[in-house]
């Protein structure tokens, strides 16, 4: 089960909780365990087509999934996901 | 008294304007900070007001929210409240118009961006994606304003549930007289300039309209240089901007009760977006356009540069009508008699996408 790592915004979404500890074996299906699980959350992470919004960036293990797999990143038990806002806005 | 709200939504959030003489308002703190509200709305078909508020963050996306406490608390539901179907391959970029229907008491309609059309029957909880409007062979030459490729007036017919209307930048108006089943371009005598032909039957690159309160079949409009008026319910239109000073310009609003009573706020032209004679004036026509007077009092008359976008001016239903608009710049104006007199309400807001008031108690 890996760790999903949540920005300060988006930890009310998930009851105030700074990590939460989901299943999945690449980044897609860690995703899809969030949106069962908090799907107002998930949405703020992914589009409608499911892709990941162009200002949120994943890391997983520290490396950025879109330059090493993206959706498809594998995800090992241990492996902590990271969620941050991007640069964006003025 | 009468207790009046008004939604203030700016590209960084939303205000809420509360007042019971509509002179001396309270502004509330900040709200949704860091999300563009481009829409919102306030359903006064039941006793007890439901707010929605479409609230766009640039980096989380689009979410639409409502109220049952006129804003002191906002639910956004589980499922989805408006996707695109994963068929379309669109995603939602915001929700441009949130409009209650006043023929069918929990019908809720919502335009979006990029040109999608949703239904909620449930007061605006979940909301169903129209695809006949998607599914037209007009959609893939719609095209996108410098706002977006957006539904951003939806007009349920407030008496027959099968007519609504609704408008886009750019493809222009269309129709439907079977509840949205099928849909038909609606354009006939409204001019495009920015194309060799000039009177097409879609690709209008259509601003804002309103209905008549009184006569449905009534609507103005106000075009990517045009101002008009239809007495047919949308199927033929024709130009009221002779009397104004410029045909340009992004707002138009009907009064709550009066007929042929609409407002405007002239900007010079498309490629100069600034008050003719640089002076705050918002023009009220009484008889259907067929003259417009300038409403001043209260209003800065020099050196003003200022605009008003499609959605930040709005009536409430209260008697005398009060009359608001917020600028790009962050000023609300409040008049309390149908326009006659202005007073400055906020200033120093994040630019003013809209507005919308209503008695609340």
């Amino acid at each position: 089960m890996c760790t999903l790592v949540l920005p300060q915004a988006l930890r009310g979404l998930a009851g105030g909780a700074k990590e939460l500890d989901l299943d999945g074996a690449t980044l897609a299906d860690v995703l899809d365990a969030l949106a069962a699980e908090h799907p107002v959350l998930a949405r703020r992470i992914r589009d409608d087509q499911g892709q990941v919004r162009r200002f949120v960036n994943l890391y997983v293990d520290g490396s950025d999934v879109r330059h090493c797999g993206g959706l498809e990143a594998a995800v090992a038990p241990q492996s902590e996901v990271l969620v941050l806002p991007s640069v964006a806005g003025g | 008294m009468t207790d009046v709200l008004l939604a203030i939504g700016t590209m960084k959030g939303l205000f809420l304007a509360r007042s019971t003489d509509r002179s001396g308002w309270e502004l509330s703190e900040l709200k949704f900070p860091m999300n563009a509200v481009y829409a919102v709305a306030i359903d006064t078909r039941r006793d007890d007001p439901r707010m929605f508020v479409s609230a766009t963050s640039e980096h989380w996306g689009p979410s639409v929210f409502h109220s049952d406490d006129l804003g002191k608390s906002w639910v956004e539901p589980d499922k989805t409240a408006i996707s695109f179907p994963a068929d379309t391959e669109q995603s939602l970029e915001r929700v441009w118009q949130i409009a209650p229907s006043q023929a069918e008491p929990d019908v809720v309609w919502a335009g979006s961006e990029p040109q999608g059309l949703f239904r909620s029957t449930d007061r605006g909880e979940h909301f169903e994606f129209v695809r006949p409007l998607f599914d037209h062979p007009h959609r893939p030459d719609w095209g996108a304003g410098y706002g977006g490729a957006a539904i951003h007036t939806v007009l349920p017919h407030p008496t027959d549930a099968q007519r609504i209307t609704v408008a886009m930048s750019t493809g222009g108006v269309y129709r439907s007289e079977d509840a949205g089943a099928s849909w038909s371009a609606s354009n006939t005598g409204v001019q495009v300039i920015f194309a060799p032909d000039q009177y097409p039957e879609f690709g209008q690159c259509v601003h804002k309209v309103a209905r008549d309160p009184v006569d449905p079949d009534r609507m103005f409009m106000q075009n990517h240089n045009g101002v008009y008026r239809s007495d047919d319910d949308g199927h033929t239109w024709n130009s009221i901007a002779d009397p104004l000073p410029t045909d340009f310009g992004f707002a138009m609003v009907t009064h709550p009760r009066r007929s042929e009573v609409a407002y405007n706020f002239p900007i010079i032209d498309g490629g100069d977006r600034v008050p003719p004679d640089h002076a705050c004036r918002v023009f009220r026509t009484e008889d259907a356009g067929a003259s417009w007077t300038p409403l001043t009092n209260g209003l800065p008359q020099d050196d003003y540069y200022d605009i008003v976008l499609r959605d930040a001016m709005c009536t409430d239903d209260a008697d005398p009508a009060g009359v608001y608009f917020g600028t790009r710049g962050g000023q609300v104006f409040a008049s309390a008699d149908e326009g006659e007199n202005w007073a400055q309400l906020a200033e120093h807001l994040p630019g003013v996408l809209c507005v919308r008031a209503a008695v609340v108690g």
